[in-house]
């Protein structure tokens, strides 16, 4: 391990290169320590928070997830939690809302942006002016955000903002969150409203990556507009979608604070309920920290999986 | 902001300067230009206004566009019931802690990384960025418990502000933004520097500082707006009412408001991020694109 971390040069700050200090040394770890002190005096503060507050938590959530505490004594339960989380009559419903969660907000969330920048990449005018508009939702906090959509635009009567639109088209109005069907879509909205602003921006600025020549070849072979968004646009920013897809992905699956604030929770018929949600539940309403954790552990456990799948999918494409 | 470059994209600049192409261009970045003014600052103008309007006008079909009889007293009660004051206090107070906790670790532990090359420095970097992977929702039981006993010392931090600082220090995504940036600045200064007799210390606040105020306002302005924006968090480490954040304030509040109130509340919470964003619009753009890969 310590040979690769060796530096390559010698480039010790305050003391004369030694010649040797180029191949791996055999000195004690302590030395090595004080021979870079300050080095490792900078890194200290950092790496002290990671410890405390990410990598330990990582190790202890799943420690907790085999253990129980009860008034101050904790035991080892083996997969109790497991089994107790999975038998809660939410499990499978909040799975559900979720990977149903995920794909409508693939669908929207996804592919919308990509168009947006596509289009915003074209205009030669305004285009400061377009940038601003799409990324300003992503600056409100999303509490603001969402209590807009849900006293304002999602209201059930026809004095909400939607309603009103749909009536004055003279299409049938909806019951928003007070319909189990109409929960998710109206979730995904709003959370595609307060956050497609930071895909859009990053799909331009990789299709100013975009070398010029090509899409003049493609033009030249007689591609069309969609073709040359299929043969061009789309190969050439194929790392990019990847990634985002991933992105979005792992931020979609922790889906908390549009239901909690939307659906008070669980919303209608327990439409709403998301795993993120359930997690809450479990840790901080029913006292039940262990079994959070352990729904936590089967959360990162699916993502491992899609992450799997994912470099699968990117490994075999190049 | 006409004509940038010149630079080829899908369609060629003579394709769009000509005859019909010229027309669709037009109508259609004039469709563009009122579309996304309605999807994006609409919703925007019908908070503002309609915190401004009675209990019985919000409620009336249609909805007026304009507020009939505007009643100003509902910010004022936002103010003034929900202790508006107090929380947005509280918020600010966080964010600028979480600014300068983030500029002196972060900054020192990417100089370190990037340039004094200590023992396991690429080990410590793997798995600093090894935590981006990780979903915040999976981690937050463990951080909780963690955080209301501190291991070894044995310290609640539940209503402390460091309960908000320090987790945010460890902030692997900075540290890779800081990390390239110092990684950019050539060993030459830092040979020079070295020649003169400076320390390491003295390099970084002498030399590798000042080169680096672009990315050290991205850092920071993006530090803010996530102490403005976060909830979960600052909800379960901030329980009691002195502590809340404005976000967390509004929630609490929200079930026993009167709803314009509410909303103008949230007006308000809204404000300061869209002031950071007005500014400095441009470095925050810039600093979500670098941190992407090129494409």
């Amino acid at each position: 391990m310590a040979i690769t971390t060796v530096p390559e040069t010698p480039r010790k700050p305050g003391r004369p290169p030694s010649p040797y200090s180029a191949r791996p040394q055999r000195t004690s770890l302590g030395r090595k320590v004080r021979d870079n002190l300050t080095g490792h005096a900078f890194l200290i503060g950092a790496v002290l928070c990671f410890v405390v507050f990410s990598w330990y938590p990582m190790v202890r959530g799943i420690i907790m997830s085999f253990q129980r505490t009860r008034r101050g004594e904790t035991t080892w339960v083996g997969w109790d939690n497991y089994s107790r989380i999975i038998a809660d009559p939410s499990f499978w419903t909040a799975w559900q809302n979720t990977f149903y969660f995920t794909v409508l907000a693939l669908a929207l969330g996804y592919v919308v942006p990509f168009f947006v920048a596509i289009l915003l990449n074209e205009f030669r005018h305004a285009k400061g002016y377009l940038r601003i508009l799409v990324y300003l939702p992503v600056m409100l906090p999303p509490a603001s955000a969402l209590f807009l959509f849900k006293f304002y635009a999602y209201d059930p009567s026809e004095a909400g903002l939607f309603n009103a639109i749909l009536k004055a088209l003279h299409l049938p109005t909806s019951q928003w969150m007070q319909s189990p069907e109409m929960t998710m879509p109206a979730m995904v909205l709003a959370s595609t409203w307060m956050n497609m602003g930071g895909a859009v921006l990053i799909y331009l600025a990789s299709l100013q990556n975009i070398p010029g020549e090509l899409y003049e070849a493609a033009e030249l072979d007689g591609a069309g507009i969609w073709r040359r968004i299929v043969h061009v646009t789309i190969p050439q920013t194929r790392l990019i979608l990847a990634l985002l897809a991933m992105l979005q992905i792992v931020a979609t699956m922790q889906l908390f604070i549009e239901p909690l604030i939307l659906a008070n929770g669980a919303g209608a018929e327990d439409s709403a309920t998301s795993v993120a949600y359930l997690i809450y539940q479990h840790g901080f309403f029913q006292n039940d920290l262990n079994g959070a954790a352990a729904l936590g552990v089967i959360m990162l456990v699916v993502l491992a999986g899609f992450s799997a799948v994912y470099v699968r999918l990117t490994a075999k494409q190049d | 902001m006409a004509q940038d470059s010149g630079t080829r994209t899908l369609i060629s600049q003579s394709q769009l300067s000509r005859g019909r192409g010229r027309v669709i261009y037009w109508t259609l970045l004039v469709v563009v230009v009122a579309g996304f003014t309605l999807v994006f600052l609409g919703p925007l103008y019908w908070m503002v206004t309609g915190a401004l309007k009675s209990g019985q006008e919000i409620a009336q079909t249609p909805p007026s566009l304009f507020p009939k009889d505007p009643q100003p007293q509902n910010y004022i009660d936002a103010w003034n019931n929900l202790a508006l004051a107090k929380l947005l206090f509280n918020t600010f107070y966080y964010a600028i802690g979480a600014v300068l906790f983030q500029l002196v670790f972060d900054t020192a532990a990417a100089y370190s990384l990037s340039k004094l090359r200590p023992i396991f420095g690429n080990v410590i970097l793997a798995l600093m960025l090894g935590t981006l992977m990780i979903p915040a929702m999976v981690l937050i039981v463990p951080q909780y418990v963690t955080v209301i006993d501190l291991p070894i010392v044995h310290i609640n931090l539940l209503d402390s502000p460091f309960a908000i600082w320090l987790p945010l220090v460890a902030n692997a995504f900075n540290i890779f933004l800081l990390k390239r940036f110092f990684d950019s600045i050539p060993e030459e200064l830092m040979a020079a520097a070295l020649m003169d007799g400076a320390t390491s210390l003295r390099t970084l606040w002498s030399i590798i500082l000042p080169l680096s105020r672009p990315i050290l306002g991205v850092v920071s302005i993006f530090a803010v707006t996530a102490v403005w924006k976060d909830f979960l968090w600052p909800k379960l480490v901030m329980p009691s009412p002195e502590t809340r954040t404005v976000s967390v304030g509004i929630y609490a509040f929200a079930g026993g408001t009167p709803m314009n109130v509410v909303i103008a509340a949230s007006v308000i919470a809204a404000i300061p991020t869209v002031i950071i964003f007005l500014i400095f619009q441009r470095n925050i753009m810039s600093g979500l694109t670098t941190g992407s890969i090129k494409g």
